[in-house]
């Protein structure tokens, strides 16, 4: 007994040796590569990614994923009816190695309402796992692949609406990392972008639904990464550390919008464009299609806050495409020094400045077809104009401003009255009786506007009913 | 095994012809002609005249037609016609748990179990063509499928969590008297399994399988089909074993058998 110990552990070294050996191999086929024992997958929700596969050999890899229906907030206020894989948008993080043969086995709620399957870009069959795992509520499917090519890819639901069971936050990714896996970084994260469609503008609170006519015309209201408008800032923000080395897998589960994400105040080292083969170095932004995925590393120099956007622009700052990557450290004033002075700087002299104006009036774009417009235009003129001097029902203000409610100055002249619109008036008037001196300016409103004021008037508050007209205003302008 | 299925299914046709065709909570569904979802040999879809449930069958029904026909009890069905979760729910063979209303239209039950309580009542499953027949009416027209409100009130019910809780007869009755087809739970039909979606679905729109009159996906301008998609979609799905916590059924009669 005493003298086999020693032999079994020799033994068991070689064994390990040639395991070894077969590490470094590289299989030209990686449907060849043999599977040994099983592994239960850890899967991870976003923004985190499970450990990486390291150097370990190819493995029967058993996924268990769980489909739910369920009510979640895509921004302050706003409910949202997720349907989800693993119950995070974008879905669980599955991490694979090259040779994997993945077990998985898809289940469904059976609270659910609807049947639901997976295709995952990973897959080389028949709708990429899809036909082998459209299911039910309350029941499961297991169908098995084997991964035969490195990259990061896609994974989405593709039931029937596909588009809405994507809309709704049925995507996610799936590593396959090569053959003695991923240069190792200090920080790894998941980030998916995705569009959304509610009923409800932008904001608009309570529970919205799903807006397919919108979806359609691809009128997003909503682009937001993991699911939910700020589920990447704040407290929820990734962090690093100057001088980490960082690696982003960043997907696009659509359904309809191209991003081009972009990390403020970063250069890439390094993309792996489109989650392929393909580096590409030194890269500001980089494309990342719908149902499409890249990996991009970066080395954090300096301290900060770095925020991730779609840089379609009005995406990020409107609709929610925004992350951000707190780095703690020392400054490193090299290479960037921060605000050094401040100065004035006057290119034009010191002189006061003027907006420039215009004696330009813009008529009217459209014109008053009808005695009822006039009125209608008026009455909006008169609020914008006149009422803040001559008051809601034309009484004026007493010793400061002339009534237009029931005026014999008013009602005497028309042409007068246009006169006091367009050229404006200044000195003592009487009106009703009542002495008034101040100054009303020239308005600078077009012919139409002041014809429809005046008719509004003189059809307001007892006065004489006259219609005044755009000819009739020309006529006093051309005196 | 074989034969004692045999002979409690002539049990139950011998029971059946003792009964009388129930008419009581069922309305005259007059036929017509109309384009489903899916045209299966031609576009157009003739239905007959046919009576329908008003409501879904309720629980209470159900506990009657187990104390009935003890062999749909839970613990004596047979695993070839419903699987594990049929009346899963349920306390007992014939009891179900306190908290739960009788009111409460019955799921957790299969096809065939659906199918034997219509024909042990001289009745049957209504057929997809009639159920989306009848589905299509609001609250006072027949076909109401282009009206936005009608399919937002059916895509609400997708957003809804839990509605199977519900008691019957809480929806509005629609134009033909009848309650509960959309917001309350699936139902069974006859044929669920002859529509065309498979588990790849974006694979059927390329079939000459008269998808669409031809082959498209959902188009803009008919939301019609993409609140009615889920539905085929559910059928696509199922098979007659399943028993599901969200899919319960109702019955329907030819009018030949009411004499």
């Amino acid at each position: 007994m005493k003298t086999l110990k020693p032999i079994i552990l020799s033994l068991a070294l070689i064994m390990l040796s040639c395991g070894d050996s077969e590490k470094t191999e590289q299989h030209s086929d990686t449907a060849e590569i043999p599977v040994s024992r099983e592994m239960i997958a850890e899967l991870t929700s976003p923004p985190n990614v499970p450990t990486p596969v390291g150097r370990r050999k190819a493995k029967k890899l058993i996924v268990n994923m769980e489909i739910l229906e369920e009510e979640g907030e895509l921004t302050d206020g706003v409910k949202y009816v997720y349907w989800t894989f693993g119950g995070s948008v974008p879905g669980s993080f599955i991490r694979t190695r090259v040779g994997d043969e993945v077990e998985f086995t898809l289940s469904n709620h059976p609270d659910n309402k609807l049947p639901h399957n997976i295709d995952l870009h990973a897959v080389s069959g028949p709708g990429g796992g899809a036909e082998s795992s459209f299911v039910a509520p309350g029941h499961e499917k297991t169908f098995s692949f084997k991964t035969l090519n490195p990259g990061l890819y896609v994974y989405h639901c593709a039931t029937a609406p596909v588009g809405m069971h994507i809309a709704n936050g049925m995507y996610g990714l799936i590593l396959v990392e090569p053959e003695g896996g991923l240069p190792q970084v200090d920080k790894e994260y998941y980030i998916m972008q995705g569009d959304f469609y509610t009923k409800g503008k932008n904001g608009e609170r309570g529970l919205q639904p799903f807006d397919m006519q919108k979806a359609v015309d691809e009128n997003a209201d909503y682009v937001v990464f993991n699911g939910s408008v700020g589920a990447l800032t704040g407290d929820n923000a990734i962090t690093a550390k100057v001088g980490e080395t960082v690696r982003l897998y960043v997907g696009n589960g659509g359904p309809n919008l191209v991003s081009s994400f972009h990390v403020i105040g970063e250069i890439f080292d390094k993309v792996h464009v489109e989650g392929g083969d393909l580096i590409n170095e030194n890269v500001q932004t980089t494309l990342i299609p719908a149902g499409g995925a890249a990996i991009v590393e970066f080395k954090v120099d300096v301290p900060g806050t770095f925020i991730l956007v779609d840089h379609s622009i009005f995406r990020a700052f409107n609709k929610g495409a925004l992350g951000m990557l707190k780095v703690e450290g020392e400054e490193q004033k090299k290479i960037y020094s921060g605000e050094i002075r401040e100065g004035i700087y006057l290119p034009e002299g010191p002189g006061i400045q003027n907006m420039p104006t215009t004696n330009e009036i813009v008529e009217s774009e459209i014109p008053a077809k009808s005695f009822e417009e006039q009125m209608e235009f008026g009455k909006q003129i008169y609020m914008q104009t006149c009422f803040a001097c001559h008051q809601a029902e034309g009484q004026g203000i007493p010793n400061a401003f002339p009534p237009l409610a029931n005026s014999d100055y008013l009602n005497a002249d028309v042409d007068r009255a246009i006169g006091v619109v367009v050229n404006g008036l200044s000195g003592e008037i009487t009106v009703n009786g009542e002495k008034y001196n101040s100054v009303m300016t020239k308005q600078m409103i077009s012919s139409d506007d002041v014809a429809n004021v005046l008719t509004y008037v003189y059809n307001s508050w007892g006065n004489s009913k006259k219609v005044v007209t755009k000819k009739m205003v020309d006529d006093v302008k051309k005196k | 095994m074989k034969t004692k299925v045999f002979s409690l299914l002539l049990l139950c046709l011998m029971v059946q012809s003792l009964m009388i065709g129930q008419t009581k909570d069922m309305v005259l569904i007059e036929g017509s002609r109309y384009i489903p979802l899916y045209g299966r040999d031609s576009t157009v879809v003739e239905v007959n005249d046919f009576k329908m449930d008003i409501y879904p069958v309720t629980t209470a029904e159900y506990i009657e037609f187990v104390e009935k026909y003890p062999k749909w009890s839970k613990s004596k069905v047979i695993s070839l016609f419903a699987d594990e979760s049929y009346l899963v729910n349920w306390k007992t063979d014939l009891k179900v748990k306190d908290s739960m209303s009788t009111k409460r239209p019955i799921t957790y039950v299969s096809w065939f179990a659906a199918k034997a309580y219509c024909e042990c009542q001289n009745k049957r499953l209504p057929t997809v063509d009639e159920w989306e027949y009848v589905a299509m009416a609001d609250e006072t027209t027949k076909d109401a499928r282009v009206k936005p409100e009608y399919n937002q009130q059916i895509l609400a019910w997708y957003e809804a969590p839990r509605t199977e809780e519900n008691s019957i007869g809480k929806t509005k009755k629609n134009a033909w008297g009848v309650y509960d087809l959309h917001g309350l739970v699936w139902e069974w039909t006859l044929d669920f399994n002859s529509v065309l979606i498979t588990g790849e679905s974006r694979k059927d729109v390329d079939k000459d399988s008269n998808l669409f009159c031809g082959s498209a996906a959902v188009n803009a301008t008919d939301l019609m089909n993409y609140a009615a998609f889920m539905r085929y979609a559910i059928r696509g799905s199922l098979k007659a074993r399943y028993s599901m916590k969200n899919l319960g059924f109702r019955c329907v009669q030819d009018i030949k058998e009411q004499q």
